[in-house]
């Protein structure tokens, strides 16, 4: 006999982390996506650096 | 949230990821991407694809997780209403405090994350809307004021602001009268529903303007609040947002609009009774195409290359 049956609850627990997973994932694809539209747009600058010397 | 009323919200399965989901009342949800949207595009400044989908999928997510908030707030009365009784707490599938925590956590990363991909002024409105529809409506007007949908209307009103300011980064009178349109059509579309939904909110103590001032009384309120709301919304027809595509709908929809609010004030209880509050619940039905129709034809103007007449 199975130590660990397989209950309801473990594939509605799998279900939940597939989600959260795939929702992560779209929202580092996402934020990938913005910063590159952001740093290639016409208005991006990079901050000035004062020149210490 | 007044009492310790949550014997009955005790969690009796575990939650799926659809039970959360429906934490965030994905309905409104609906209506707030597609007012935003419109705001977004009306505007008169171009926003790149990117960016513009990230913004009102944040705005989406902030309006979400408002809906989380309020369910955590009002799960008490939510157990109590037929309406919504079979949302995720009052049906045991989600926790008060997991709601709560939800609602805090997506809250917080969706004005952040506007403020990133729009501009601070975006940001600060989602912020703005998410506190006025927990703070102002569901914690302190829903429960204490027959004014709590005129007043509260407010926050179902701010996304076309929201997604204007996102393209534009300021405000201007054609995003505020696109946010008129919402705040005003939210009265007599809320006091139709309550007519037909009967002992609902009697039963859960809510002061609705049926529950404190009768049903005589809300149908002439209905009829009231829908002539301002006519005269606005073909009165937007003129302006920079209209345009004759707009104009054509609009004149149609407020006629139609205005005839069902005259029905509903015409009628007593004895009749609604006898056919089921048909004419109420036909009025309501046409205030949810009532307000989609009008943004489809403001959002039409805007994709529309030509202009006529008094619009050029």
């Amino acid at each position: 006999m199975s130590i660990r049956a397989e209950h309801e609850i473990h594939q509605r627990r799998k279900g939940r982390n597939v989600g959260v997973g795939l929702m992560l994932a779209g929202f580092v694809v996402l934020v990938l996506a913005l910063t590159f539209v952001k740093i290639t747009s016409g208005d991006f600058e990079l901050p000035r650096v004062e020149d210490a010397g | 949230m007044t009492d310790v009323s949550y014997q009955n919200t005790q969690q009796t399965t575990e939650a799926t990821l659809g039970d959360y989901f429906a934490l965030m009342k994905p309905r409104v949800m609906q209506l707030v991407v597609f007012t935003a949207l419109v705001g977004l595009l009306a505007a008169p400044v171009a926003v790149h694809p990117v960016i513009a989908i990230a913004s009102i999928l944040f705005v989406a997510i902030g309006a979400g997780a408002s809906g989380a908030l309020n369910m955590w707030w009002d799960a008490d009365i939510d157990q109590v209403m037929l309406r919504t009784a079979k949302r995720p707490i009052p049906a045991g599938k989600v926790t008060p405090d997991e709601a709560k925590m939800l609602g805090f956590a997506l809250s917080g990363m969706s004005v952040m994350m506007l403020a990133l991909s729009a501009n601070l002024l975006a940001a600060f409105l989602l912020a703005f809307t998410i506190f006025f529809y927990i703070v102002i409506y569901s914690a302190w007007l829903k429960r204490s004021t027959p004014q709590n949908i005129v007043i509260g209307g407010a926050a179902g009103a701010f996304p076309p602001v929201i997604g204007w300011v996102i393209a534009t980064g300021s405000m201007s009178i054609e995003a505020w009268l696109m946010f008129a349109l919402i705040f005003m059509w939210t009265p007599p579309h809320f006091w139709a529903l309550a007519l037909f939904m009967k002992a609902d909110y009697h039963d859960a103590g809510v002061p609705m303007l049926t529950v404190t001032h009768g049903r005589t009384s809300t149908r002439k309120h209905i009829l009231i609040y829908t002539v301002p709301l006519v005269i606005l919304a073909v009165g937007t027809g003129f302006t920079a947002i209209g345009g004759p595509v707009y104009l054509a709908i609009a004149l149609v929809l407020n006629a139609l609009f205005l005839k069902g609010a005259f029905d509903i004030w015409r009628r007593d209880e004895a009749q609604s009774d006898a056919d089921g509050y048909a004419v109420e619940k036909k009025f309501f039905k046409l205030s949810l195409w009532y307000l989609f129709l009008h943004f489809g034809a403001i959002l039409a103007e805007a994709l529309l290359p030509v202009t006529w007449g008094v619009w050029a």
